[in-house]
């Protein structure tokens, strides 16, 4: 399932957010991003932590406002919605948040909690309807109906996070952003909720904006990733063809750090390990973000920003030397 | 018993049956199924009632509690049950000790003070409930709102009541006295201007912290409206600093009114202040004491009250916050 042979719900066409922080400072969060993401899909976006990829998935919800740029879901560009109209794009997306236990209101009921999108919309006509529609949410995630009169703080992060998927797919939307859904959980409690995800995508036809830091995971997930670096997009591809050939430094670099569960192969293992630290997004290097980290680095990298540009069919990498 | 019964009467017909112990499909049962791990055992207990069980084990602040249960009831009733209304000066009976006739004795003008005293409870917790009136409808909008908005209405909101803080009260008291007569009213008016501005910045830090809480942050990605996310996420959720900031501006503002009382600048006889009392007592408090005392003693024990109270809500609210 690529975006070439479906129809594309979401456009990104040169995302910017910055964020001012006196002294006349920019922090350059997400710098001219440009992806699409095809209805159905799941698009994988990793990066280390600080990189922007939480930021864009905020802009694209429409919590920050973004800088520059545009964003066309089913066509309209929601960068320029307002009143009734935002509104009832937010029913069409929808947000699942990193931290189950800052994600819910501590004084909510869960039944509360779930139906607020119903709420907001008026979506649930009586209290008996919004009951029900609580109940079938529930069951959807794999929760009990009876913990409906519960409070968040009687439940464990993974159930937590269920409530918090439950939520998001209460006023039916077709595209929603998981920020980081599985980073604060156990990681035996990672893949029951990232099969749920999938499991959801597949009955109720969603689309995906999969935000993570953990390559691994996001394989599992993901129809094409997208890898982040200060901000800017330095590799996009689809997932078997990033795994198998990846081809911008950094890209190696992450692939090289997840861990194989063979101890033989694990040994013997090559590991690209980065030197130094990010750099700051205030203030980023010349010419390619990446150079100050690059082993390959050389003039050209520190003097002329990269083109971000296809390969081959589908594959697109913003380095000189790919 | 049965357990072992059952165990022996299979082995033995096993043994009958191949005598070498072959296990058989009648030596086992099924269990019935598990609970289901995902099932809660315990009752469901909404936070605010968890607070609740910790401030009722708190027997000091239940002490508290209940003075000032007391003190409402005897509020409403102790002048009424009293054989001598509050304001008719009977000169025969001037300075009476406590007695059957006069339970808490009389003033100098012969003036019941059981009545009075009562009375007095009235006006106390009239500009007690005033100033949490004021503190909540004030204090925690005008603190919402600064918190929310940010950014240059909250600069200047927050502007305007550093300035109304840095007027005295009394001096707000005695302004006001130029346009009103001195009465209860004068202090309400004055709670009005600068009463509710500790309870502003008290909710406006509240706000300021909770606002990037995620669970607002989804509110507002489904699309919740300001008022929404205000009244329904963050006030609610910064109730127990606002609980505690009432219960403790509560007997700072009956204080003021027994202190305004004292000076002249509140309430006026023959209506019963406690701080009036007191004043009318000063005079001859070594000769009759109990004019002096009762006053005093009700006006320390109700702030004592409202304080220890206040404390155990805090704590009740805020566990970690406990010494």
């Amino acid at each position: 399932m690529s975006a070439g042979t479906n129809r594309a719900l979401l456009e990104v066409n040169g995302l910017s957010k910055f964020f001012h922080i006196g002294n006349k400072q920019t922090l350059r969060a997400v710098d001219n991003l440009t992806f699409q993401v095809g209805q159905g899909e799941t698009l994988g976006v990793v990066g280390e932590s600080g990189c922007g990829k939480s930021t864009a998935g905020r802009t694209i919800v429409r919590l920050y406002e973004p800088t520059a740029g545009e964003a066309r879901f089913l066509g309209q560009n929601i960068f320029k919605l307002k009143g009734a109209k935002l509104k009832a794009l937010r029913r069409e997306m929808a947000m699942v948040f990193q931290d189950p236990h800052a994600s819910l209101n501590p004084r909510f009921s869960v039944a509360d909690i779930i139906a607020e999108p119903l709420d907001i919309h008026g979506l649930a006509g009586s209290a008996k309807e919004r009951r029900k529609k609580v109940e079938e949410l529930l069951d959807k995630v794999g929760l009990r109906p009876d913990h409906a009169a519960r409070y968040p703080h009687e439940f464990s992060g993974g159930q937590r996070q269920r409530i918090g998927i439950a939520r998001a797919l209460a006023a039916g939307p077709k595209f929603v952003v998981c920020d980081e859904p599985i980073s604060a959980l156990d990681v035996s409690i990672q893949a029951q909720v990232v099969n749920l995800l999938k499991d959801l995508q597949r009955s109720m036809g969603l689309t995906y904006l999969f935000i993570a830091h953990d390559l691994s995971m996001v394989k599992h997930i993901s129809d094409r990733v997208a890898v982040m670096y200060l901000g800017k997009i330095v590799e996009l591809a689809e997932s078997a063809e990033l795994y198998g050939n990846p081809k911008h430094p950094y890209t190696q670099a992450l692939l090289s750090a997840i861990p194989i569960p063979d101890p033989k192969v694990e040994a013997e293992r090559e590991r690209i390990v980065l030197s130094g630290d990010l750099p700051s997004p205030i203030n980023p290097p010349s010419g390619c973000a990446f150079r100050t980290r690059c082993p390959y680095a050389t003039e050209k990298c520190a003097a002329e920003s990269p083109a971000f540009r296809e390969i081959r069919p589908g594959h697109r990498v913003a380095c000189h030397y790919a | 018993m049965s357990e072992k019964t059952t165990a022996a009467q299979a082995e033995s017909s096993a043994r009958q049956r191949g005598g070498d112990g072959a296990l058989t499909r009648e030596m086992f049962r099924k269990l019935a199924k598990r609970p289901s791990a995902e099932a809660i055992a315990g009752e469901s207990v909404p936070l605010w009632r968890d607070a609740m069980r910790r401030l009722v084990r708190n027997r000091l602040a239940m002490s508290g509690l209940a003075f000032l249960a007391l003190l409402s009831a005897m509020a409403v009733i102790g002048p009424v049950i009293s054989p001598h209304d509050y304001y008719t000066n009977n000169l025969d009976m001037t300075n009476q000790p406590p007695s059957a006739e006069y339970w808490f004795g009389t003033d100098h003008l012969g003036r019941d003070l059981f009545s009075r005293v009562w009375m007095g409870a009235r006006i106390s917790l009239t500009v007690g409930l005033a100033a949490a009136f004021i503190d909540l409808i004030i204090g925690v909008v005008y603190g919402g709102i600064m918190g929310y908005a940010g950014g240059r209405l909250d600069e200047a909101m927050n502007k305007i009541s550093e300035i109304l803080y840095s007027i005295p009260y009394l001096l707000v008291v005695i302004l006001l006295l130029v346009v009103m007569e001195p009465s209860m009213w004068t202090i309400i008016a004055a709670l009005c201007v600068t009463g509710w501005i500790n309870m502003s910045w008290i909710v406006r830090g509240q706000i300021l912290q909770l606002k990037t809480q995620e669970y607002v942050l989804a509110a507002r990605s489904m699309g919740a409206g300001p008022m929404r996310i205000l009244f329904r996420h963050l006030i609610p959720n910064s109730l127990g600093p606002i609980i505690v900031t009432l219960t403790l501006s509560v007997p700072s503002a009956i204080f003021a009114e027994a202190f305004l009382s004292f000076l002249g600048l509140g309430v006026q006889s023959p209506a019963a202040s406690w701080g009036t009392m007191i004043n009318d007592s000063l005079a001859s408090w070594s000769l009759y004491p109990w004019q002096l005392l009762i006053p005093a003693a009700l006006l320390s024990l109700t702030m004592l009250a409202f304080n220890v109270f206040g404390d155990g809500l805090r704590d009740a609210f805020d566990p970690k916050l406990k010494k």
